[in-house]
C-alpha cells in the first residue's frame, strides 16, 4: 500500500545546549494513520514531537537545523505564522494539564482565541467536541464546574477535545496514557482507533503493547538516531536492524 | 526500640507545638499590653473621637488620630498602586521573556536591594525623590509642594517592597508546569495570551499573596517614611500634601514628649491601631484568597 505522508522531516538535527538528542532524522509520517514513535526513555521521541509543532524552541539553548514540511510547506520558515502552525496540531502530553478555567471554557478557550465569540456556536462546539471526545455524556451537568475537579483519566479526554476544538489536522500524543489506569487508558485508545479516519495521529509510547495494538506505523529511535522506520507489522515481524529486534524482544529497554 | 522512636516522636510533636503557641502568644500579649497601655486615653477620649476626629492637641487632651490613619493608608495605598503593576510586569517579564542570562543577574541584585538599610532608603530619598517631587512633579501640576509628601513616601516604599513583591512572584510563576504553557500555546495562543488568560489565572492567588507579605511590610515600614512624607499632622488631601503616618508618630514621639499627659497611652493607643489595621489588610486579603482558590479550585 502506497500512503501519502502528511509530515515529512529533512535532515533534522536537534541540540540542546551543544548535546545533540536528534540526529540527522529523515521520515515520512503517513496520512490519517496511527504512527507509534518508540523507543527506551532518553532517546529523544518527546524531543521529536515537540519539533512539529515548534514547542521545542520555547526551550533555552535549543538549536534546530533541518526542515519539518507539513503538506508540503516547512513549518521552520520565516514566513510560517506559528500559532497557525500549532493550531494545526492537537497536543496531548504525558498528564493532563487542564487550564485553570470550567470545563466549558477550557473547550472554548482555542476557538475564542481564534475570533470565535457567539455563545450559540460556542455551545454547539463544546458539545461536539466533548462528545468526540467520549466526554459528554460524564460531565453535561458540571459544565460551570473547575476542570481540575475531573478524575484524571477524564481530564485526559477533556485535553483531546480541548485540542480537536481547533480543528487541526494532526494529534501529537505524548505517552498519553503514562498516567492513567488501565480503564481510562483503554478509552484513549479507543477514542485514538476512533479518530484516525480523520486524523493524523502521532502517538509517542515506551508500551510496546500499546503500539503493537494501535499503530499503523512505528519509528524506532535509539540514541537520537532513527534506526528504522515502517509498517507496524514489518517493526514488530521482521525488523531488519539488530538493535530494533533487540528492543522489541525486550533485550535492552 | 520502636518505643523509644515513638516516644520521641511525641515529644518533638509536643515541642513544636509549644513553640507555634509560643509564637501566637506573643501576638495576643502585645495586643493585649497595647490595649492595657492604651486604657488612660480612651478613658479621656471616646473609641470615636479617636478614630474619626482629626484634632490633635496632646496639651488640650485631644488625640483624634484620623490624620495618622489617613497617613497610614495614603501612603501604603499609593504606594501599592505604584508597586503592584510594575512588580508584576516585572516578574513576567524576568520570568517568561527575559533571557535566561538576565534572570540569574536579577536575582543577586534584588536580594541586595531587598537587603538595604530602610535608613539608606530615606537618605536616597530626601536626596533624589524629594526634589524630584518639588521641582518636577508638582510644578507639573501647578501647584506647590515642598516634595515632602506622600507621594515621595510612596516612591520609596514602592521601591523597597519592589524585591519582596518580584522575587515572589517569579517563584510562583517558576511552579507553574511548563505543560501548561505548551498546553495553551500548542491550542495556537500566542505568548501573551497564554500569559494573560493562563498563568496568570493559575498564577493569581501566588501574587495576592505576594503582594500581601509586601504591604504587610509597608504598612509598618517608619524610618525610610517618616524621613520623606513630611510628617504635618493634617489629613492630605493630595498626594503632594505631607503625610504622617502612625509609624513615623510614633517613632518620632516616644520618649521625648511623654511629660504631656496621657501621651504615652495616646502612642500605644496609636500601636494598637496600626496593629488592628494590618490584622484587617490580612483578613481581608485571606478572604479575597479564599474566594478566588473556590473559583479556581
Ligand atoms: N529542555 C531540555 N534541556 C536539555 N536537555 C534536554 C531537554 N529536554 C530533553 N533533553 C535531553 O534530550 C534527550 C532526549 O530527551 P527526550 O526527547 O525527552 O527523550 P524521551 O522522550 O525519548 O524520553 C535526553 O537526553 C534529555 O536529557
Ligand atoms: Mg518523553
Amino acid at each position: 500500500m502506497k500512503e501519502t505522508s502528511h509530515l515529512r522531516t529533512e535532515n533534522l538535527t536537534v541540540s540542546y545546549g551543544g548535546a545533540e538528542a536528534l540526529k540527522n532524522i529523515n521520515v515520512e509520517i503517513p496520512e490519517k494513520q496511527i504512527t507509534a514513535i518508540i523507543g527506551p526513555s532518553g532517546c529523544g521521541k518527546s524531543t521529536l514531537l515537540k519539533s512539529f509543532n515548534r514547542l521545542l524552541e520555547e526551550n533555552d539553548g535549543v538549536k534546530i537545523s533541518g526542515r519539518v514540511l507539513v503538506d508540503g510547506a516547512d513549518i521552520y520558515s520565516d514566513s510560517e505564522d506559528i500559532t497557525c502552525i500549532r493550531k494545526k496540531m492537537g497536543l496531548l502530553s504525558q498528564r493532563p494539564y487542564p487550564l485553570p478555567m470550567s470545563i466549558y471554557d477550557n473547550i472554548a478557550f482555542g476557538p475564542r482565541i481564534h475570533g470565535m465569540k457567539k455563545k450559540a456556536g460556542l455551545d454547539r462546539l463544546v458539545e461536539k467536541y466533548l462528545s468526540l471526545a467520549g466526554l459528554w455524556d460524564e460531565v453535561k451537568d458540571r459544565l460551570n464546574e473547575p476542570a481540575s475537579r475531573l478524575s484524571i483519566g477524564q481530564q485526559q479526554r477533556l485535553c483531546l477535545a480541548r485540542g480537536l476544538a481547533v480543528e487541526p489536522e494532526i494529534i501529537l500524543a505524548d505517552e498519553p496514557t503514562s498516567a492513567l489506569d488501565p480503564k481510562s487508558s483503554q478509552k484513549i485508545e479507543e477514542e485514538f482507533k476512533k479518530l484516525k479516519s480523520d486524523y493524523t495521529i502521532i502517538i509517542v509510547t515506551h508500551i510496546l503493547r500499546q503500539a503493537r495494538r494501535l499503530a499503523d506505523y512505528v519509528l524506532f529511535i535509539y540514541l537520537g538516531e532513527l534506526i528504522e522506520h515502517g509498517p507496524s507489522r514489518q517493526i514488530f515481524e521482521s525488523p531488519r536492524e539488530q538493535v530494533t529486534r533487540e528492543y522489541i524482544q525486550g533485550v535492552i529497554s | 526500640m520502636a518505643g523509644k522512636r515513638s516516644i520521641r516522636d511525641a515529644r518533638a510533636g509536643r515541642l513544636m507545638f509549644f513553640m507555634t503557641s509560643a509564637c501566637a502568644l506573643i501576638v495576643v500579649f502585645m495586643a493585649a499590653g497595647l490595649l492595657i497601655k492604651s486604657f488612660p486615653v480612651l478613658r479621656a477620649n471616646s473609641p470615636a473621637q479617636i478614630l474619626f476626629s482629626d484634632s490633635w492637641s496632646p496639651l488640650k487632651g485631644e488625640f483624634g488620630m484620623l490624620a495618622f490613619i489617613a497617613g497610614t493608608v495614603w501612603v501604603t495605598g499609593l504606594s501599592a498602586l505604584i508597586a503592584m503593576p510594575v512588580s508584576l510586569f516585572s516578574a513576567i517579564y524576568l520570568s517568561e521573556y527575559a533571557p535566561s542570562w538576565l534572570r540569574k543577574i536579577s536575582r543577586p541584585f534584588m536580594d541586595v536591594l531587598a537587603g538595604i538599610p530602610s535608613v539608606v532608603f530615606g537618605v536616597w530619598g530626601i536626596l533624589i525623590i524629594v526634589p524630584l517631587v518639588r521641582d518636577c512633579i508638582a510644578p507639573f501640576f501647578g501647584v506647590y509642594s515642598s516634595g515632602y509628601s506622600i507621594l515621595a513616601a510612596s516612591i520609596v516604599l514602592a521601591v523597597m517592597v519592589f524585591p519582596i513583591i518580584i522575587q515572589i512572584t517569579i517563584e510562583v510563576f517558576h511552579s507553574i508546569p511548563g505543560e501548561l504553557r505548551d498546553a495553551s500555546l500548542s491550542l495556537g495562543a500566542t505568548k501573551w495570551q497564554t500569559i494573560k488568560l493562563v498563568l496568570l489565572r493559575k498564577a493569581l492567588p501566588g501574587i495576592i499573596a505576594a503582594n500581601v507579605l509586601g504591604f504587610s511590610r509597608a504598612f509598618g515600614e517608619t524610618m525610610a517614611v517618616l524621613m520623606v512624607a513630611g510628617n504635618i499632622p493634617a489629613i492630605p488631601h493630595s498626594p503632594l500634601d505631607a503625610g504622617y503616618p502612625l509609624p513615623a508618630l510614633i517613632a518620632n514621639n516616644y520618649g521625648e514628649m511623654l511629660s504631656i499627659p496621657l501621651y504615652d497611652s495616646a502612642l500605644m493607643l496609636a500601636a494598637l491601631v496600626l496593629f488592628l489595621i494590618v490584622i484587617m489588610f490580612n483578613l481581608l486579603s485571606r478572604y479575597i484568597l479564599s474566594r478566588i482558590n473556590l473559583r479556581a479550585a
